[in-house]
């Protein structure tokens, strides 16, 4: 019975991973932990991915806040070769 | 229906002149986030603009303006996306696990995490640790850091990323997990414990 519970190193990350998006279904968060009680190292990998996903996120805030523009000069390049087009 | 739709087609002018000082800014940015190259979104943008000339006329009103120079220049990311895939994108990458025999999906020995050092200190926000993320970042194979900063740096939905890229969910989650084991061993390397 507990053979369906069995994966492997490379499954239980792909699981940790999806579950930093809170995308993993209970099923696997039970086959996560069930792995956990016999790896260290995957254990180890949760506890990095965790501290990971915060730095991700502030990264992704300030991605956010920066907005960018197209120079004057270059929308004005744009013009003149959309104007060629159109003649 | 035919009569209806020429009816709409006259009804419908495109404000061509306008398009770049309305539109330019918004589809720049637009592509920037998705290609993380601001030289090819500019061109990518571009090539939106003047495939827009080319079929204003099939342009029904259906939708804004805005949105169909969208949907333009989506079919152009992705175009570009399906270029990469066939190519650099299939860059070979450095797998974290063994791929065959009897050890298959246990951790390669020189890939293991390794404890790391002075951890509270080295996660203060700041820009050495940024630029050394964005460094991790760029060296996934493309497709690799594509997906993970659709997912991760902007949020998108998983469909919505899947929709566009033409990529099915348990393909999604798959490179997603390709690319955090890589990040994590070269912010381990170059960041935790040099």
């Amino acid at each position: 019975m507990f053979k369906n519970f069995r994966i492997t190193c490379d499954e239980a990350t792909t699981i940790c991973d999806k579950s930093q998006y809170g995308a993993s279904t209970l099923l696997e968060k039970v086959k996560l932990n069930i792995h956990f009680l016999g790896c260290k190292i995957c254990s180890l990998y949760t506890k990095q991915n965790n501290l990971l996903t915060k730095i991700y996120k502030g990264h992704a805030k300030a991605c956010k806040e920066t907005k960018v523009c197209m120079t004057k000069e270059e929308k004005e390049i744009l013009k003149k070769e959309l104007e060629k087009i159109k003649k | 229906m035919v009569f209806i739709s020429k009816m709409a087609q006259e009804q419908v002018v495109l404000n061509t002149d306008k398009w770049i000082d309305n539109y330019a800014d918004y589809m720049y940015n637009y592509a920037v986030v998705r290609v993380n190259n601001s030289d090819l979104a500019k061109d990518l943008v571009q090539d939106t603009f003047f495939a827009g000339l080319k079929s204003a006329k099939n342009f029904q009103g259906k939708s804004t303006e805005r949105t169909w120079l969208i949907s333009i220049l989506k079919r152009k990311i992705i175009d570009h996306y399906r270029k990469i895939n066939s190519k650099k994108g299939q860059a070979e990458v450095r797998m974290n696990f063994y791929d065959d025999g009897e050890n298959e999906g246990n951790w390669l020995e020189e890939r293991v995490p390794q404890s790391w050092d002075n951890q509270s200190e080295k996660t203060i926000e700041n820009q050495e640790l940024k630029s050394q993320l964005e460094s991790c970042i760029d060296a996934l194979p493309e497709k690799y850091g594509l997906v993970f900063r659709m997912k991760t740096i902007q949020e998108f939905e998983t469909e919505e990323i899947c929709k566009e890229l033409n990529i099915t969910a348990s393909n999604l989650w798959v490179i997603i997990h390709r690319a955090r084991t890589q990040l994590r061993k070269c912010m381990e390397d170059n960041w935790f414990n040099i």
